[in-house]
């Protein structure tokens, strides 16, 4: 399941232990899609039931990156893996990583959703909101196929999807610029959904990372630079809205 | 970090080709043991060579300094220059080359002399020490370039055989390095020592690459990954891959590499 080069391990108990370590980052990257879909969706239909779960939930992403980074040092120190095996482990740590951070931008997102419910709608945008997390759960479901099936090109594929979350970011920081101009009173609220954009924003470059980190594992070269970057707010000014 | 890579790659190539095998050929009787070989070995590099078991790759290495001629079945073509100079060429002492091109073996062997006796050898039946105090002066640059001297220096006239396998080692390549060679041929010189006489034995070979170029023959693919900067891979008498040890061990380009440093069935 794990080696896409032909050839078993002689001692097979290596070959174990790389499958054990690739389950874990499965099932981690599962909890963490879900965690991206609910929070999104406890935002948007004020369910702070399921915003609560998806605070729990985080504990046990926690853990398995733990329990990911155990496996992996255990492998280094008895196995000495080199060349392809050596870039599983990398990846297996880094990816594992960058899935943590991901989660924990979903908790986030969890945890402003009880400060929101009890503040006014602010016309669509948590509906925007969720589009947005869910693309982001498309290109962690992809990266996260890419890694098993060994798939360059659709590793690729999700690298220059980042783009369309960063242009659906723009579009809702424009947005929230607009509704606290026009009053106010809806500084609080927009602050709130403005972090939580900018959060699902970070988790898709932190998905572009795991994207790279597969093409590095299959072909051993780091991608060029150069990729696509479509987060225009930082040179955004008033006048410029 | 991508400086860095260049740094690395710029001090690799910056060194001269110190030997320079071509279409190298050697047969024992009929059993054709190294198949069309052409490789440069670097001067002060440590030039790992590896492979399974019968791959050739100590035959290749003894041909540098015409070892295989003791052997009577064996039969070397090809060119091997070493400072562009063909070494099989019949005008070449065999002596005087491997005076040159010295070796240490598996097993640390030791004359049945003393320890001054044992790095003497060598500069004495080359006539390079001009009286007594001469040939003390190259003993103890010797066993100081092994890194004996301190544990040696108050017993030079105690058998070399009393010493501990990985003192016995160093013994050893005290002696080969005594005549000043100019490259160093080691096949397996760590299988018989514990892993405190082998780190010492890898960190000499460290050393020796400030004013050698260093061939090591080993099974460990940690010990190549370790002190090497270039590894050959081997493989039924083919050279299958060559390139900076990094590659070889990240990223190697030839999957018969690929499965054995990782341990696979092929």
């Amino acid at each position: 399941m794990t080696n896409t080069t032909e050839g078993q391990h002689i001692a097979s108990a290596f070959d174990r232990d790389l499958e054990q370590v690739t389950a874990l980052i499965v099932k981690m990257g599962g909890l963490v899609e879900v965690a991206i879909l609910d929070g999104a969706k406890s935002l948007e239909t004020r369910d702070l039931e399921l915003a609560e779960q998806v605070r729990e939930a985080d504990k046990r992403i926690d853990t398995l990156e733990e329990q990911i980074n155990d496996v992996a040092t255990t492998i280094i120190a008895r196995r000495a893996p080199v060349a392809t095996d050596l870039r599983i482990i990398l990846s297996v740590l880094r990816i594992s990583s960058n899935l943590e951070r991901v989660g924990d931008y979903a908790k986030n997102m969890a945890k402003r959703t009880s400060v929101l419910a009890e503040m006014p709608r602010m016309n669509g945008s948590e509906a925007g909101l969720r589009r947005m997390a869910k693309e982001v759960q498309e290109m962690l479901k992809d990266v996260l196929d890419a890694f098993i099936r060994r798939d360059v090109q659709l590793a690729e594929d999700v690298r220059s999807r980042d783009l369309d979350v960063d242009q659906m970011y723009n579009a809702l920081f424009r947005e929230f610029l607009t509704f606290m101009m026009e009053d106010p009173r809806n500084i609080t609220a927009c602050m709130h959904l403005h972090f939580i954009a900018k959060n699902v924003e970070r988790m898709g470059d932190h998905v572009t990372n795991i994207a790279e980190q597969v093409i590095y594992l299959v072909t051993g070269e780091h991608p060029e630079e150069g990729r696509p970057k479509g987060d225009r707010t930082p040179f955004v000014t008033e006048e410029g809205v | 970090m991508e400086d860095m890579h260049v740094t690395a790659q710029a001090t690799d190539t910056m060194h001269d080709i110190k030997i320079k095998a071509k279409d190298v050929q050697v047969y024992y009787g009929n059993n054709h043991a190294i198949k069309d070989v052409s490789v440069d070995i670097l001067d002060r590099t440590v030039t790992a060579f590896i492979g399974p078991s019968g791959c050739g790759k100590s035959t290749f290495l003894r041909c540098f300094n015409r070892m295989n001629d003791t052997i009577s079945i064996a039969r070397v073509e090809g060119n091997i220059l070493i400072d562009d100079e063909d070494i099989y060429d019949r005008r070449v002492d065999p002596v005087q080359l491997r005076a040159k091109v010295g070796m240490v073996f598996q097993k640390p062997n030791p004359f049945p002399k003393s320890i001054y006796d044992n790095v003497a050898y060598g500069p004495k039946i080359h006539g390079l020490a001009k009286n007594k105090s001469d040939l003390d002066d190259i003993v103890e640059r010797a066993l100081r370039r092994s890194a004996l001297w301190d544990e040696a220096k108050d017993r030079l006239h105690e058998p070399g055989t009393g010493l501990s396998g990985g003192q016995q080692q160093r013994l050893c390549i005290a002696r080969a390095v005594a005549t000043e060679p100019e490259v160093l041929l080691m096949d397996e010189p760590c299988s018989a020592l514990d892993p405190i006489a082998t780190a010492q034995v890898e960190e000499l070979i460290d050393d020796l690459r400030q004013n050698y170029s260093v061939v090591i023959v080993t099974h460990s693919m940690q010990q190549a990954a370790r002190v090497s900067q270039k590894t050959a891979f081997f493989h039924l008498g083919n050279l299958v891959e060559y390139d900076d040890t990094d590659v070889i061990f990240s990223n190697p380009k030839d999957s018969r590499t690929e499965s054995y440093i990782s341990g696979k069935i092929g």
